[in-house]
């Protein structure tokens, strides 16, 4: 089992050195330099080529990733052009932000999709497994940033009872001042890994449900909710593994969203930074969205193979 | 040839006509592709909507881009703009026909890209294994790494907005899943005994995938790229709507939809319709690529 793990982490290590020389590529490619935003325009040339070797840009471009991969793992992630306050603080407080939104949000998105997949693949072949079926392909195909438009719309501007934007109070919700801001946002970001969830879960459900040792449960006598419970069981490792993938999605995808609420998270610090141009920022939240998707991925395979011993190759 | 051996023979070719009359795979596939309502429904809704945004310029009822200071957020029904007027005054109806063949375009182009790219190099690394098989599925599970949405926001983000880069972003989101699918397929096909025959038979590499593993392959592709077409374009209208796709005064619907976002205060109906328009297109791929998939009898 550990061997397995050690596995897993190490085969992490080249795909996040790929993923880093992916954003350092992405960032070499911006049109400009990052030292002309500092240089006048009327400088001297020896004044520009000071600044550009202050800041090791005259350095070939093996030397600039190789330096600015060792101020990213040892936690350096630069000064932000815009605001000069260090990019670390920023992005981990809007990340923050980011999971007070992710987490409900892949909870309830989760719980409705396998309570839907499950009924609908149980009433297979009736009107109900029609139904859940169209809630499943409404949640995919639907745009959640229009969502959440059409949500303040109704909620916000024509029957004023909940907040169409911002956060509310800082600090973990745990008043109504805070949790009446998050309603809109979760529901909306729940869409998604509802409807992703209840196709699986209903395709998964219905596969094992074909297997013959639930023909051997139901000739034995169990009634069809306990049967439901062990086909259920069978089922469990890929919707968790699928809770997990949805949960990195959704931290990464929730710009969106925040865009739309003017929620101060992660999301929205890229979509400032975009904005800005300020490419320390941009460069660092991509980076660690990036890592962090990683470590899920490693989670979610060795919460697999845990809960499921054939997963352990 | 005497009668004798006329009649002796027309047994023989009737039997073989017979034979050959049965249904080829892509018959049997038409076949049930008609002979489903909903999938039927689907297509056609689809086909109106393309030829719509298509015939922009001969059924739009306006320049897309003539503002009107004194016509601006008017509900559908008023006189003239039977849609309605956005934010500045520019004719709805004839943004959205105009915005429709942005967003088709956003959302079918990077597609086929990715699959002529990705299924190339799919089927490269399935086919020859070894060492080229792992370095494209190591390089793909590097871009795996990013979500798909981060990644296109990465690129648009650094390389700067517009129409070309938003379609690079896309086709470069989606290659690494098409690749995935089209190595699996190859890698099992390859294993078959008809292509071991085949090859054994002397026929070239290029034979063998262009008459043995290409038609096992495009099944399964085919119904997974129209169901990423429903999701790029909600990825292309998202990033339009966060201003690093199209850029105005273009119309396009994510476009619309983010330019209309203040609008919800003050006429909720107008700036909810571009959205309607993304989620019917969206759901129609979808739909159509369920219905392909039972046609196909594909198991992904």
């Amino acid at each position: 089992m550990w061997f397995f793990i050690a596995r897993r982490v190490l085969y992490a290590v080249p795909i996040l050195l790929g993923a880093s020389l992916v954003v350092f590529v992405l960032m070499k490619m911006v049109p400009g330099d990052a030292a002309d935003v500092l240089i006048p325009p009327e400088a001297p040339k020896e004044v520009a080529a000071m600044i550009r070797a202050r800041f090791g840009l005259d350095q070939p471009l093996h030397i600039q990733y190789l330096r600015w991969l060792q101020a990213m793992a040892s936690g350096d992630f630069g000064v932000s052009i815009f605001t000069n306050q260090p990019v670390a603080e920023e992005l981990f407080g809007a990340l923050a932000n980011t999971l007070k939104l992710a987490l409900p949000a892949v909870f309830l998105g989760v719980s409705l999709g396998v309570l839907f997949g499950a009924l609908a693949a149980y009433y297979h072949g009736t009107w109900l497994d029609k139904l859940f079926s169209a809630f499943a392909i409404t949640g995919v195909s639907l745009p959640h940033y229009w969502v959440g438009m059409v949500l303040v719309a109704i909620f916000a501007v024509v029957l004023n009872v909940l907040p169409g934007q911002g956060m509310g109070p800082e600090g973990f919700p745990s008043t109504w001042e805070q949790i009446k801001h998050l309603i809109l946002p979760v529901v909306t970001l729940s869409l998604i890994p509802m409807g992703v969830v209840s196709r699986l879960v209903r395709a998964n459900v219905l596969e094992i449900r074909s297997m013959e040792f639930v023909s051997a449960l139901a000739a034995k006598g169990l009634t069809g909710r306990r049967v439901l419970l062990h086909i259920m069981k069978n089922a469990a490792p890929s919707a968790l593994a699928l809770m997990g993938l949805q949960f990195g999605y959704l931290l990464a995808g929730s710009i969106l969203v925040e865009t739309v609420f003017n929620w101060p998270g992660s999301g929205s610090l890229m979509n400032l930074a975009i904005f800005r141009r300020d490419i320390p920022v941009l460069s660092a939240t991509i980076l660690v969205l990036a890592a962090i998707f990683v470590a899920i991925n490693i989670a979610v395979d060795v919460l697999q193979a845990l809960i499921d011993p054939r997963m352990r190759r | 040839m005497s009668l004798q051996d006329t009649i002796a023979i027309r047994p023989v070719a009737e039997a073989l006509r017979r034979a050959r009359a049965g249904k080829s795979y892509w018959a049997r596939v038409r076949e049930r592709l008609l002979s489903d309502p909903a999938t039927v429904t689907v297509t056609a809704l689809l086909l109106v909507i393309v030829v719509m945004a298509l015939a922009a310029p001969l059924i739009a009822t306006y320049d897309p881009s003539a503002a009107s200071v004194f016509a601006r957020l008017k509900s559908p029904g008023y006189p003239g703009h039977w849609l309605g007027t956005d934010e500045v005054g520019r004719d709805l109806w004839s943004r959205m026909l105009y915005g429709g063949r942005l967003t088709l375009l956003c959302g079918v182009a990077p597609v086929a890209g990715a699959l002529v790219i990705g299924g190339s190099l799919g089927l490269a690394a399935g086919y020859r294994g070894g060492l080229v098989n792992s370095v494209i599925m190591r390089s793909m599970d590097v871009l795996y790494a990013f979500p798909s949405i981060l990644l296109a926001i990465a690129i648009c983000g650094m390389l700067g907005s517009g129409l070309g880069n938003t379609i690079l972003a896309l086709t470069v989101t989606f290659i690494p899943p098409i690749v995935r699918i089209s190595e699996t397929i190859t890698t099992q096909v390859r294993s078959f005994e008809f292509v071991e025959a085949a090859r054994a038979s002397g026929a070239t590499a290029v034979s063998v995938i262009r008459f043995h593993i290409l038609n096992n392959v495009l099944g399964p592709i085919l119904v997974y790229a129209t169901s990423l077409i429903s999701i790029c374009i909600i990825l292309a209208a998202g990033l339009s709507f966060l201003g690093l796709g199209v850029t105005p005064p273009d119309a396009e619907w994510g476009l619309m939809l983010n330019n209309l976002r203040q609008a919800i205060w003050a006429n909720p109906l107008v700036a909810a319709l571009p959205g309607v328009m993304i989620f019917a297109t969206s759901m129609c791929f979808n739909l159509m690529s369920d219905g392909l998939r039972s046609a196909m009898d594909v198991r992904l």
